[in-house]
């Protein structure tokens, strides 16, 4: 029961980052279908940084320069999508999606490179980071404590407080709701615009390596997030673009996702000896169906997908 | 001057000159991505991925990899038709690569469970497909559900069905579903004398047609039939089209059908011909489906273009496994491919600047003329 609730809080904590990055994103009117992309990126930055991370260093240390590192790759690999979305006015579904493969693609080569640089024979695309990782976690008791849960928590209380409360949110809303209205009070649509993506980057960054370095065992780069940053989009949409609706919705998305890890753990679920492709389908029927369900009367921002024009109305 | 002008306006030169100027820059960027990883080998590796099958000297060997690259073309083909038809009616059929596995899934399972011949199979692959696609468009036609969202759940929906299904057939001792060609040699796609054309590849089948027939079939019904044009018109504006008194909602719907069609049928001309096994374990969507986006947006959502541009993607991918091992990994090819949608996605902008440019020439070029046909007046008068 202690597991089921360990990794359901890991899981929701992972997609409260990456859905958080989503809700900013689109609220500032740009679609960021790349997450799953910026999550590899970010995951690669800080897998990167803990193994090269001198071996004596302070926990703290190596938490802070891990989570930072992940932040600084999701935002600068997320600038890719908003040069190419705002500036150029390019298509936010087919850039997203080439940031999707693009991703992976970038990850295993580097990966790969570096592991036969290192031993010629070595041609998985897999990074060492299990003593490292050890940092990030406290046992309380049998529980294991994460870092990252906190961190996601603070995360949400910060975006809310943003998005509601302040001047640079509720600017950063305008331009997603209508473009032009905000322009026309003085406000630099390009300039909001770029900041509700890159800020996106860092959450997706951060997201991605809470992703690996909690929610699996060991990762190989080749397979990408398995469609995380797809389902925290589900979680955002579900969540109704809503911080506080999103945290809930990542919760529960998190207790199905956790299932799939664990449900040999409970007799009952075992003896049902349903196959594990099964639990693994969950998350994606109930949010297909949470979707169907919710998205007739959706609150998604006005202008979201519609590159910004000066002259239009 | 003239001739130049009048010609970089015409619409398909442009596109592929913009197409050319993608494959450039993603070959490019690629090469340098070489260069970084091991100055030493990069042009060769970069050469190799270019060259493909060319790396065999002339002869049955090099006819017969030209072979190989074609029956893995022709499912390319298909899921780029598939996504070029839906992005025409305005959807974005990113299922594509669950409609394809669903159409492997449906093909294996009746070959080799219930022995049928190969043309049921091949009809069952379109029939999974095609739901598959229906499900896409009932939730985007009545709930109003994003058709990429949906299309992405039922990916890793169709995966895992498609697992637990393919597990009843497959080999005791492997992940990887039972050998068709032995199993149940009438599923097999028939070659008509193909594979002697190819060095005796037996994987040369009829899929290689069949793929080229269906882009013309989609080319005749997108440019020349009403059915097509209804289509095209819901997709430029459904509201509009509604007004009109099309059925906007039933044409969203019969689209993401025959879109999960032509991909379910792209997963039959691979898995049929028997060249590769389902492996039962896999964890990630197949990248044919992704790949067919690529091909698409590169093909400048033509159908012909498609067919050039998905042997082109499929050329570089197969090449990317002729690189040295020792310093490179194949999956390059896959970043070269992933670069050039990402450029794809700038076309739009470059058509724009182009024209722009051919606009103020003209412009130009007509006040020139004006002010000519000014002076001579003047001159006449005196």
């Amino acid at each position: 029961m202690l597991l089921l609730i360990q990794y359901t809080l890991i899981f929701a904590s992972v997609l409260i980052l990456v859905a958080l990055g989503g809700c900013i994103s689109e609220h500032s009117g740009v679609i960021n279908l790349g997450l799953e992309g910026i999550m590899v990126i970010g995951a690669l930055g800080g897998a990167l940084m803990m193994k090269y991370m001198p071996e004596g260093a302070s926990p703290f240390v190596l938490i802070v320069c891990t989570v930072l590192m992940a932040i600084i790759a999701g935002v600068v690999y997320s600038s890719l999508l908003a040069v190419a979305c705002i500036n150029f006015k390019a298509d936010q579904t087919i850039i997203g999606t080439a940031l999707n493969m693009l991703g992976v693609a970038v990850a295993t080569v580097i990966v790969k490179a570096i592991n036969t640089a290192e031993n010629p024979d070595n041609v998985s695309s897999e990074i060492q980071y299990i003593a490292q990782k050890k940092a990030f976690l406290v046992n309380i008791g049998s529980f294991e404590f994460n870092w990252f849960m906190l961190l996601a928590l603070i995360a949400l209380l910060l975006v809310a407080f943003m998005l509601y409360r302040t001047r640079f949110g509720l600017r950063l809303m305008a331009c997603g709701e209508h473009p032009q209205a905000a322009a026309s009070v003085g406000i630099d649509v390009y300039k909001m615009r770029w900041a509700g993506v890159l800020l996106s980057g860092a959450l997706g960054g951060l997201g991605g390596l809470v992703y690996i370095t909690a929610g699996v065992s060991q990762w190989k780069f080749e397979v990408g997030v398995a469609g995380f940053g797809f389902l925290a989009l589900a979680v955002m949409i579900f969540g109704q673009w809503k911080p506080k609706h999103i945290a809930w919705a990542a919760l529960l998305f998190g207790l199905f996702r956790a299932l799939s890890n664990v449900y040999s753990g409970f007799d009952f679920l075992a003896a049902m000896n349903i196959p594990s492709g099964v639990y693994n389908m969950m998350p994606y029927i109930i949010s297909l169906l949470v979707l169907a369900l919710t998205s007739k009367n959706s609150r998604a921002p006005k202008a979201e997908g519609i590159p910004y024009e000066k002259g239009m109305r | 001057m003239k001739t130049k002008s009048s010609l970089l306006k015409n619409n398909a030169v442009q596109s592929l000159l913009c197409s050319l100027i993608c494959v450039v820059l993603g070959l490019l960027i690629g090469y340098i991505v070489l260069l970084f990883i091991n100055p030493n080998g990069a042009g060769k590796a970069i050469l190799a991925v270019i060259k493909n099958f060319f790396f065999y000297p002339e002869g049955p060997a090099r006819a017969k990899y030209f072979g190989g690259t074609l029956v893995k073309a022709a499912p390319l083909v298909m899921c780029s038709l598939s996504i070029l038809f839906a992005y025409k009616v305005g959807l974005f059929n990113i299922g594509v690569a669950g409609q394809y596995v669903a159409g492997a899934g449906a093909c294996l399972y009746a070959g080799l469970a219930w022995q049928c011949p190969w043309y049921v199979c091949l009809l069952l692959a379109v029939a999974a497909g095609a739901v598959f696609g229906a499900f896409s468009g009932v939730l985007k036609a009545y709930c109003n559900v994003n058709e990429v969202i949906s299309g992405i759940m039922l990916n890793w929906i169709g995966l895992y069905t498609v697992n637990i299904l393919l597990t009843n057939v497959k080999e005791d001792a492997s992940p990887y579903t039972n050998n068709l060609a032995s199993f149940n040699s009438s599923a097999i796609l028939p070659t008509l004398g193909l594979d002697k054309l190819f060095g005796n590849n037996q994987y040369v089948t009829i899929a290689v047609p069949l793929a080229i027939l269906a882009a013309i079939v989609i080319a005749v019904i997108l440019e020349k039939t009403k059915f097509g044009y209804e289509l095209k018109a819901t997709g430029n504006n459904k509201n509009a089209a509604k007004y009109c008194g099309m059925r906007e909602k039933q044409n969203i719907i019969v689209t993401l059908i025959i879109g999960g069609g032509l991909a379910g049928m792209g997963a039959a001309l691979l898995y049929l011909t028997g060249m590769e096994q389902w492996s039962c374990s896999q964890s990630s969507v197949p990248g044919m489906g992704f790949n067919g986006i690529a091909a698409a947006f590169l093909g400048c959502l033509d159908p012909l273009g498609s067919l050039l541009s998905s042997f082109f993607i499929q050329h570089i991918t197969n090449g990317g496994g002729y690189v040295d091992k020792t310093m490179y990994c194949s999956q390059i090819s896959d970043l070269i491919s992933s670069i050039i949608i990402y450029l794809c996605g700038f076309v739009l902008f470059l058509r724009e600047f182009i024209n722009s440019r051919i606009a103020k020439a003209e412009e130009r070029k007509a006040e020139l003329a004006i002010g000519k046909e000014a002076e001579n007046a003047v001159g006449g008068d005196e």
